[in-house]
């Protein structure tokens, strides 16, 4: 069972009558992407954040690499080697595209304290930051600042923040959201290089970019995961095609 | 060079140049006014420190200020009536040393800055505003019920406290080390911005879940933050009881917070020399518009209105454009 980095154990979260997630569990392996999805509303950003950190279960457990880390917060979790990316894109407006990096560069070799010399001449956070901005595709752009970035240029300035601390496990919540063709592409083709170096739990609408990229899916419906197996498997899943699946079919 | 820099070189030559000039032509009152602007912008450093690259709006800066000002009150007034400070567990007598004084002063800040920030941290938005403001009128009250150092009437110390090697009760040399001190501060700031922890600190003003997803938890930065703050604006209010001889509860007001955030504010918001615009902008109204009608905070209202509404960055952003990004 050492292959397992992230398990997510009976998990329950209950907002009122809904039940955001009803005893789900899944794991996530070394070297693969483990795709999570399901139609709007049932619960997948719900999960991640209780998988990241930002909210506490109401009842079961979630695991990473073996430790129980439910009662840790965000930050204890990042530190032990979650990168995670958001669903709404998330960066630091007003720094440039290499500020944002070394700051997750920053934040993995806790260096924050430090008050006097240039955060921008530190040689070991900017070797990290420059090879993960070069990894991303964004060497032209890392001098601009990041609202001023277009889209697709900061979901791709997220999986460089990611990156650069250097994850166990990365947590992306919609890396292709409001992407064009070609930029999904080129998502999906850095994504599939990044499994390599840590698993991906991966969620997204863009069912292309899925099934090209994931070993394996779990379909999520109302909080409930209702299958998981490789992509054949889920393609021939009768109940996913109706819960999901053909609801795409008829749009 | 950034224009920012040039905007910046011509104004501390400016308000090195005026008093300078005052003195040659045997001005003191001015040399005084340049002072009072240095000690002020140097409250204004201390608050921008937590305002302007924290984003956190404290509205109790006076407690900071007050602080300062009362240790050095305190001490020196013990000085001058020959009084230990304390007799048990051992003598402890007050001290008209400067360096003395602002060791305990910003020692004294920085630990109500620590107890303050600790507990108002916890908060953000208007009940930050609120805590940081309920803190420093505690101080206030407690500072006019309190008889043994001049409760109401305040404290007056009747020689200004000694730096070694200067006359400090010549103007242009009190000047001068008001000024130093000032500069220092400033320097110091702009390291501390640039830093791995300015980095960390101006990220968690503007997303702090982002900053906490990478590691970093934006409460201990912001409390840093809100210490190194308070330290500076009670080194100003120990600065400022100097100047003027005289420590009372009014350091503590609302209306001295709300002072030091105008400066802040008229200066340029995050901006390394915004403080010194901004204090030095309100002297001279003060003065000027002060001769014209005793109700020229009015005037300061509009102004303050036009500032917020038409010049986001203040005097220093109105020069010097948009903020580049420090490379």
């Amino acid at each position: 069972m050492t292959d397992v980095v992230i398990s997510v154990e009976n998990l329950s979260k209950q907002f009122g009558a809904l039940k955001a997630s009803d005893k789900v569990s899944l794991d996530l392996r070394r070297g693969e992407i483990h795709a999570l999805i399901g139609p709007n509303g049932a619960g997948k950003s719900t999960l991640i954040k209780q998988i990241a950190g930002g909210l506490r279960p109401d009842t079961g457990a979630v695991r990473f690499l073996g430790r129980d880390v439910t009662a840790l917060d965000t930050v204890a979790r990042a530190r032990m080697g979650l990168g995670r990316s958001f669903q709404v894109s998330s960066v630091i407006p007003e720094l440039t595209v290499f500020q944002n990096v070394l700051l997750a560069a920053q934040g993995l070799h806790r260096r924050t304290f430090r008050f006097f010399g240039a955060a921008m001449d530190d040689p070991l956070l900017r070797r990290s930051a420059e090879r993960q901005v070069e990894r991303t595709g964004l060497v032209a752009r890392q001098a601009v600042r990041a609202a001023d970035l277009a889209h697709g240029e900061r979901r791709r300035l997220e999986i460089a923040m990611a990156l650069a601390l250097e994850p166990k496990a990365f947590l992306l919540d919609e890396p292709m959201a409001g992407m064009g063709p070609d930029g999904s592409k080129e998502m999906t083709a850095i994504l599939d290089d990044l499994r390599h170096e840590a698993p991906i739990l991966l969620i997204e609408h863009d069912m292309d970019a899925v099934f090209a990229l994931a070993d394996r899916i779990s379909v999520l419906v109302y909080g409930r995961v209702i299958a998981t197996g490789t992509v054949d498997e889920i393609r021939a899943n009768a109940e996913v095609r109706r819960a999901y699946l053909g609801e795409e079919d008829e749009t | 060079m950034r224009r920012e820099t040039i905007v910046n070189i011509v104004l501390a030559a400016g308000f090195l140049a005026v008093p300078l000039v005052a003195w040659f032509i045997d001005e003191p009152f001015i040399v005084t006014l340049a002072t009072r602007v240095a000690i002020l912008a140097l409250a204004g450093v201390g608050l921008n420190i937590a305002l302007g690259y924290g984003g956190l709006v404290s509205f109790g800066h006076a407690a900071f200020f007050g602080l300062g000002g009362y240790a050095m009150g305190v001490l020196a007034s013990h000085a001058q009536n020959f009084e230990p400070l304390a007799t048990w567990p051992f003598e402890v007598s007050g001290t008209k040393s400067m360096l003395v004084i602002w060791l305990v002063a910003l020692i004294v800040s920085g630990l109500a800055a620590a107890v303050i920030g600790a507990l108002s941290l916890r908060t953000g938005g208007v009940y930050f505003i609120m805590i940081t403001l309920a803190f420093a009128q505690m101080l206030f009250f407690f500072t006019i019920s309190w008889p043994a150092y001049g409760g109401e009437d305040g404290l007056s110390i009747y020689v200004r406290n000694s730096f070694p090697g200067l006359n400090t009760l010549d103007p242009i040399q009190f000047f001068a080390v008001c000024a130093a001190v000032l500069f220092a501060a400033i320097f110091l700031s702009g390291r501390l911005v640039r830093s791995h922890f300015g980095l960390a600190l101006q990220s968690a003003r503007q997303n702090a879940e982002r900053v906490e997803a990478v590691g970093i938890r934006p409460f201990d930065v912001r409390l840093a933050a809100f210490i190194a703050s308070g330290m500076v604006t009670g080194l100003a209010g120990a600065l400022f009881a100097d100047l003027n001889r005289f420590v009372s509860p009014a350091m503590f007001s609302w209306q001295t917070s709300g002072e030091i955030i105008v400066f802040v504010i008229l200066g340029g918001v995050g901006r390394l020399f915004g403080p010194l615009a901004g204090a030095a902008l309100f002297i001279l109204l003060e003065h000027w518009l002060g001769g014209l009608t005793t109700y020229w905070q009015f005037l300061l209202g509009l102004l303050l209105l036009g500032v917020v509404l038409f010049f986001r960055g203040g005097l220093i952003g109105t020069l010097a454009g948009r903020e580049v990004a420090h490379d």
